[in-house]
């Protein structure tokens, strides 16, 4: 019988942007069993809504996550919203989903960039990087903020987007999206890429189901589930189909998050072709009350925010279920059986976000 | 339109609830707390883009059973559960016994005179 080892894996790794840490029980090279630990950085920001009201809250929503800032705002407004019954104006949805597709692109390619690191492919790691860098001066340029945007409010948008510049980014996205063309086409065929992802931390449709994963880690095992088939924001006046791929391994995986870029910069270009012209934010009056259960797709899947007013400016309660957080027992699933040296690559298919999950 | 069903139920007929979910094709989406003068639990489901929550409130901390036996991935959600708002849950599949979350405050969302643990550690 093979002798069995625990190697410690985080919370400090160079896969790890930020601490997670994982008790890898080994028979010689092959994890039989993985134990998380979480909660290195928990920063208690639910608990704060005791001392924040529900308006001020917003800054504190978008502050929760550095990637998807922009969708914790709005999955925080939108619930807010729906308590208050606030009708949005039809201008500001449409800003919203454009800001939301934007955040999904620079959110995949920075995965994309972190992957090609992790198996050691660093010219396609800087090249992800630098197309990504567009994706980022195009945010910075309609929000003024490259990470935290601060553009999303309960009522509406506090900014707009003139038509001109609209079509200029665009037509800018039509270059980016022959750029990211090219690193994509790696992605897909190169004979390296493939060794390190096809075939690597398979899981099925029927435990993706019971172990709740969310977004591209369900879609790539056949689940079509997108939040945004709710038709909040703009969604239900697009034309869109959730990308959906059925092996479940590590390259579904990517092949997903790819094909969800090209279809962000659709949905972008839809909203230019649809988006009206008229007010951006509604004046907002009274307090919250009531509770609900607000769903918004992430890049990484989908966030739940459960919100419970009770007439006064402060919540009895905001609950953030982040997507990460729902993939983690997946994640221990498909570390199950691997080899120690494919550990890294299998973190990095489910995307985490811990500053999600230590909200 | 997704449907959004919210049912209470009591302690004692949780596990035949959430057993009903599962063979109904739900899977379970996310569990939630919220403490105010009682303990709110939420039991959240989804199928397709439905939602069905099952709702439980406690009035002190008491053994909640756990739903690991009929959806294995609720040990994460438990955990936390124990972890920040102190309720005990009993036969989890994957007990941390309180170090799923390192935080500096014992239960930290919890009812902080009603646990002898909870004294900020220095």
């Amino acid at each position: 019988m093979a002798e069995r080892t625990i190697i410690p894996f985080g919370p400090q790794h160079p896969v790890l942007p930020e601490p997670i840490h994982l008790d890898l029980v080994l028979e010689d090279e092959k994890v039989i069993e993985a134990i998380p630990s979480i909660g290195f950085i928990h920063r208690g920001l639910e608990k704060l809504v005791e001392k924040r009201d529900f308006l001020q809250y917003t800054y504190v929503a978008e502050r929760i996550c550095g990637i998807c800032s922009f969708m914790h705002g709005l999955g925080y407004c939108q619930g807010i919203e729906t308590l208050m019954n606030i009708e949005i104006p039809e201008r500001a949805l449409f800003l919203r989903t454009i800001w939301s597709e934007m955040s999904r692109i620079h959110s995949h390619l920075l995965w994309l960039g972190l992957t090609a690191d992790a198996f050691g492919f660093e010219s396609l790691f800087m090249q992800t990087w630098k197309i990504r860098e567009t994706m980022l001066d195009i945010m910075e340029e309609t929000s003024g903020g490259r990470v935290i945007m601060g553009s999303c409010t309960i009522g509406g948008v506090r900014k707009d987007i003139d038509r001109e510049t609209l079509h200029r980014i665009v037509n800018q996205l039509a270059d980016l999206e022959k750029q990211i063309h090219e690193i994509t086409s790696v992605f897909e065929k190169d004979y390296t890429v493939q060794q390190r992802l096809v075939g690597l931390g398979t899981l099925t449709r029927e435990d993706a189901y019971d172990l709740g994963a969310v977004g591209p880690m369900a879609k790539a095992s056949g689940i079509c589930l997108d939040m945004r088939q709710l038709g909040y924001a703009a969604y239900s006046r697009l034309d869109f189909t959730p990308i959906v791929a059925s092996a479940g391994d590590s390259y579904a995986r990517t092949l997903v998050r790819m094909q969800e870029i090209y279809q962000s910069i659709d949905l972008i270009r839809q909203c230019e072709a649809k988006m009206p012209l008229g007010p951006i934010l509604t004046k907002v009056t009274g307090n919250p009350t009531g509770e609900y259960f607000m769903r918004v797709e992430q890049p990484r899947g989908e966030v739940i925010y459960y919100i419970k007013g009770n007439g006064t400016k402060f919540l009895d309660r905001v609950r953030i279920r982040t997507p990460t957080f729902a993939n983690l027992p997946s994640l221990l699933k498909i570390l199950q059986g691997c080899e120690l040296a494919d550990v890294p690559v299998l973190i990095l298919t489910i995307d985490p976000c811990i500053s999600c999950t230590e909200r | 339109m997704a449907a959004h069903t919210i049912e209470n139920i009591s302690l004692s007929s949780l596990l035949e609830s959430v057993k009903r979910m599962k063979e109904q094709g739900f899977r379970l989406i996310q569990m939630s707390c919220t403490h105010k003068d009682t303990f709110i639990l939420d039991y959240t489901f989804g199928k397709e883009l439905d939602l069905f929550d099952l709702k439980i409130i406690l009035q002190a901390l008491i053994e909640v059973p756990s739903i690991t036996s009929i959806f294995p991935a609720a040990f994460i959600y438990e955990n936390e559960i124990h972890d920040l708002f102190g309720i005990p849950i009993t036969k989890i599949s994957i007990d941390y016994s309180g170090n799923l979350f390192k935080t500096s405050i014992k239960t930290p969302f919890g009812d902080q005179t009603a646990v002898s643990t909870n004294t900020p550690e220095k």
